[in-house]
């Protein structure tokens, strides 16, 4: 606060000769993000966005009745609680997490990896300080190198100790395209694709990659005692 | 067309010509008030959005509208809900038809919502002032999870019992109220005529009804926060 203009406090009845002040600014505006306005084009929601509305609700029916036409909802007998299918398969969308439930201790792969990525996602917008989205080399590439090798070993060390493949291949090779502009000084096509990308976008990246590989596995991989099988 | 009955039912006075009548069909509706009147032309590319979360919204409302027929033919009692699903199979004109259609609905909604997701934070569409718009979302991804879940239970066969007992054991690994939880969830120790009813009324009941006021909630925000605009 020291570089606000000293400011003195007159007091007269003639406004010509001592204007009053409405606004104090400091010599220096502090440094603020701030989002650029630009002009766009505007058009009517009616017709425009209301005909696009109409049509995607068209598409989404058609799509699911085809679907519904040629392909069965599964059925299977009767339930049985003395009759224990080998293996037993939690819906598709949480196979992943049941994969890893195979290589940790259940309180970890059922309890607390869903708790921290659920609270992870809720604290994104809370906790991105990198606003503007500066690739992940822009400053500093040697500590840059050092933390996401660090980083990537204790994730290598932790899944290969418990077996768990599905995390560390998908792992190893994010690690792999994240380092391909470091160590390249191509800018263009997809090497300046992975230069641009920020740190979020990449640990997003990597998070996703790792659901859709660990989904597939459980899907497509996993057969009696959730033994590795082929689908083919 | 343009007659006494046309104008006591619609507001909008036809025909349409100047962006004022355009403006006036936005105004006048009550399912189309949610819109503004004037959109940005970029933001309603479909390579903007790729439209997901309307597609998502539409999904829902197959959902709804065939979850309520499905209930129409439904009791949620052993051995009652299988033999429902036998009963649309071979008995219900177009039954296998209307639980298709509610299944892979349901299937398609949970990969469109998380790609919904993706594609919101890529685009950083969750940066200030949206922040809240985003974990409403998040919490709209995890009802649509849970819907899908409790739903998976309901026909009661060798598939869905044993792959809701692989998420319910999970419960109880929960640290001190883990066991408790499990028993809320199931009305009982293991799965029977009670969970089947609790997740029934979880299903049809109470997440749809959190889910539609958030979804409200939600599309509420996009307009506040300036969304389209």
């Amino acid at each position: 606060m020291n570089n606000i203009i000293e400011n003195k406090t007159e007091v007269s009845t003639e406004p010509l000769k001592v204007p009053r002040r409405i606004a104090i600014f400091p010599k220096e505006t502090p440094v603020k993000f701030q989002k650029e306005i630009i002009e766009e084009k505007l058009v009517q929601s009616f017709p425009n966005l209301i005909i696009r509305e109409v049509i995607c609700f068209q598409l989404v029916v058609i799509v699911v009745t085809f679907i519904s036409l040629f392909v069965d909802a599964p059925l299977e007998e009767l339930a049985n609680p003395m009759n224990t299918p080998n293996p037993a398969k939690a819906p598709w969308y949480f196979l992943g997490l049941q994969e890893l439930l195979h290589s940790f201790p259940p309180l970890v792969a059922g309890v607390l990896i869903p708790i921290l990525v659920v609270i992870a996602l809720i604290i994104i917008p809370y906790f991105d300080i990198n606003i503007k989205r500066y690739g992940l080399w822009a400053k500093d590439r040697t500590r840059t190198l050092i933390y996401l090798s660090f980083s990537f070993t204790i994730v290598s060390i932790i899944s290969i100790l418990y077996k768990a493949y599905g995390i560390f291949f998908p792992s190893l090779i994010i690690y792999l395209m994240m380092l391909v502009p470091f160590f390249v000084p191509h800018r263009k096509g997809i090497i300046g694709w992975f230069y641009k990308m920020s740190l979020s976008e990449w640990i997003v990246g990597w998070f996703i990659f790792m659901a859709v590989v660990l989904t597939i596995i459980g899907t497509f991989f996993r057969g009696p005692g959730w033994g590795w099988v082929l689908p083919w | 067309m343009h007659s006494k009955v046309w104008d006591s039912i619609f507001r909008s006075k036809l025909p349409i010509n100047t962006n004022l009548d355009r403006s006036l069909v936005i105004f006048n509706s009550l399912t189309l008030h949610i819109h503004p009147v004037k959109v940005r032309e970029k933001a309603i590319k479909f390579s903007y959005t790729f439209y997901l979360g309307m597609i998502s919204f539409f999904l829902f409302i197959i959902l709804i509208v065939t979850g309520v027929l499905l209930m129409l033919y439904y009791q949620p009692a052993i051995p009652n809900a299988y033999e429902n699903m036998k009963d649309l199979q071979y008995v219900v004109s177009n039954g296998m038809f209307l639980r298709n259609l509610h299944r892979w609905a349901a299937h398609l909604m949970v990969i469109s919502v998380f790609l919904h997701m993706i594609r919101v934070f890529y685009a950083g569409a969750y940066k200030p002032p949206r922040e809240f718009n985003w974990v409403v979302g998040v919490v709209l991804l995890v009802l649509t999870l849970l819907l899908s879940y409790t739903g998976y239970l309901l026909p009661f066969d060798q598939l869905s019992y044993w792959a809701v007992t692989v998420g319910v054991n999970l419960i109880q690994y929960i640290p001190v109220i883990g066991e408790k939880t499990k028993f809320l969830f199931l009305g009982g120790h293991e799965i029977g005529e009670y969970t089947l009813v609790r997740f029934y009324v979880l299903h049809c009941v109470i997440l749809p009804l959190v889910m539609v006021l958030l979804i409200a909630f939600h599309f509420w925000r996009i307009r506040k926060d300036g969304g389209l605009h």
